[in-house]
């Protein structure tokens, strides 16, 4: 059953087939992306009819690449964009949260901490309509008694940050709240003792002793941003993210340029995974 | 601490308004007002009144209500489901083989989730197509003639909603598989308990609250879920989602969209509460 017990031979069989079958069926999207994403066929799927870089470079009348496609650049660069800025967003205060519910102690906490974990039991959709709605009444009651009109209360850029950051906060939260069970608090103690203010030891003590779960955070969260469809696509203004431009390309427009972009997201990811391998053995 | 005798705490305050401006504003009075607009009406000159149209239309027409039962015992299935298939995993990956080969596979199960839903539902909907990879073979090898249609139906929905859900399922249970003693199993080994025995007497009970939090994920990103059924399912295959998608994206019904959005947030809060309560597992247990 476990290592350092005698199995059968045929329990031993039947396992690792199993285990075979279900990761390829975990690779098997993303190997079939990867190879389609360099088949010369204006056809999205088989059969293959030879090898072509034409999706990512082509600029023709027949084919347009991904890299002469401007409005799909323009939605990558959108969302990187996003991301950048709900990462930061939500490292700074997803830090702020969990030195709040580790270190302190107030009225009210257990409350506090049932919202600042809701967002994990909350479907992405109904942060979408709440926050839309909500921003929508917010915008007509500021034009309708002060004349004001606010950009970012409109289905914008800032917008999707802030909704993508309601939720991306928690998960920095828990990442570093995480880390921060393992400190030892005589660590700041000792500042304090040596005439160090509070604020002083969070920055010199804490902080560093928290900085590889909030790098760690920072790139979840921008990766949950990235990503993101279910509250983006209420909040999004004349600008798509990359989601939901590939969302309305597959409802509306398959071509194999596609192929080309979930190529280039998997590549990415896999190396991404593979340097974070790395590191992990070495510091080991 | 401390600096508490001083009274004012300037730290504490700097750390709990930025977390007391996200909870309100993007959580709090979002939700409250999800609520109130679905209880409003709008005369033609834009002023609003209470009303229960929206949950009337809801109950009345059996279109709605039968997505909204159908959507959320769909998600029950797909997360019982979830957990058949990646439990032999979870167990493989933290007990069976090496920690060498465990760590490098582990990484594997993560790539799908990081490289995101629509990237992966098209990957499948590329696979299960007419022309697409399954069929393609099935007909070069001879064994079919013409392509079985997989695409659009229940069972391409099934296997994207899977698909996409099922890692959250895999981690939590590996990490508290992770901190089971191997000691254990052994000693029952030795005093001739039974494999069956010792999976249902010692690891299902032990894994239960890595179980407990990954169904609760599962379960919450599955009935949320637009992407696979919308893409992936047929015209039959009915999603409460989409339901909101339309009123909020289409006919332009806010008051009603927002109805239903509420009426899916009680099923899967009470859902989850109700999981919560039978596992006797708090919700902060499920974040970690």
């Amino acid at each position: 059953m476990i290592r350092t017990l005698p199995n059968s031979p045929l329990y031993k069989y039947t396992y690792r087939v199993y285990i075979t079958c279900f990761f390829i069926f975990l690779v098997m999207p993303l190997l079939v992306i990867a190879v389609l994403a360099f088949n010369d066929s204006s056809d999205i799927a088989l059969p293959w009819s030879g090898f072509t870089l034409d999706w990512f470079f082509a600029n023709t009348d027949q084919r347009t690449g991904l890299f002469a496609d401007s409005d799909l650049m323009q939605s990558i660069f959108t969302s990187i964009k996003t991301a950048f800025y709900v990462a930061t967003l939500s490292t700074i205060v997803g830090i702020a949260a969990a030195l709040l519910f580790e270190e302190e102690k107030f009225r009210l906490k257990g409350l506090l901490y049932f919202l600042a974990l809701a967002p994990l039991v909350i479907p992405g959709v109904i942060l979408g309509i709440s926050i839309l709605l909500t921003s929508t009444l917010a915008g007509t009651y500021l034009e309708k008694h002060f004349g004001l009109e606010v950009g970012f209360l409109t289905p914008s850029f800032w917008l999707v940050v802030l909704g993508q950051f309601s939720f991306g906060a928690t998960y920095v939260m828990l990442l570093v709240g995480a880390r921060l069970k393992k400190f030892d608090r005589t660590l700041e103690e000792a500042a304090l003792s040596l005439k160090a203010t509070r604020l002083q030891s969070i920055w010199y003590v804490t902080i560093p002793f928290l900085r590889p779960a909030i790098i760690g955070a920072f790139v979840v969260a921008f990766l949950i941003s990235f990503s993101n469809f279910n509250t983006t696509i209420f909040l999004i203004g004349s600008s798509p993210t990359l989601p939901v431009d590939l969302y309305s390309r597959i409802k509306f427009s398959s071509t194999p340029v596609l192929n080309a972009v979930s190529f280039l997201i998997v590549a990415f990811i896999t190396i991404a995974a593979l340097i974070s391998l790395f590191f992990n053995r070495t510091k080991k | 601490m401390m600096e508490n005798k001083k009274g004012f705490n300037i730290t504490f305050y700097l750390l709990i308004l930025p977390v007391l401006l996200w909870l309100i504003v993007l959580i709090v009075l979002p939700h409250i007002y999800l609520l109130i607009s679905s209880f409003q009406g709008e005369t033609d000159s834009g002023a609003s009144f209470f009303t229960l149209e929206h949950y009337e239309t809801f109950f009345k027409n059996k279109i709605y209500w039968l997505t909204f039962v159908n959507t959320a015992a769909y998600a029950i299935g797909i997360t019982v489901l979830a957990f058949i298939v990646t439990f032999p995993v979870a167990f493989y990956l933290t007990k069976v083989i090496s920690k060498k080969y465990a760590s490098f596979l582990a990484l594997l199960l993560l790539i799908p989730l990081w490289v995101g839903e629509l990237v992966t539902v098209y990957g499948w909907m590329i696979i299960l197509g007419d022309h697409g990879v399954i069929n393609e073979f099935l007909i070069y090898i001879g064994l079919i003639d013409k392509p079985i249609e997989m695409l659009y139906t229940n069972f391409s929905m099934t296997i994207g909603l899977l698909y996409v859900s099922m890692l959250f399922m895999v981690v939590p249970i590996m990490s508290t598989l992770e901190s089971l003693d191997d000691s254990l199993i052994e000693a029952a080994s030795d005093l001739g308990a039974s494999k069956w025995t010792i999976f249902t007497k010692i690891i299902i009970p032990y894994s239960m609250p890595g179980i407990t939090s990954g169904g609760i994920i599962v379960f919450m990103l599955v009935i949320g879920d637009y992407v696979a059924p919308d893409i992936l399912g047929g015209k039959s295959s009915l999603w409460f989602t989409e339901q909101i998608y339309n009123e909020f994206l289409s006919t332009l019904d806010w008051g009603q969209g927002a109805a239903f959005g509420f009426l899916l947030l009680m099923i899967s809060s009470s859902i989850i509460w109700i999981a919560l309560k039978l596992s006797g597992q708090k919700l902060e247990r499920v974040g970690s």
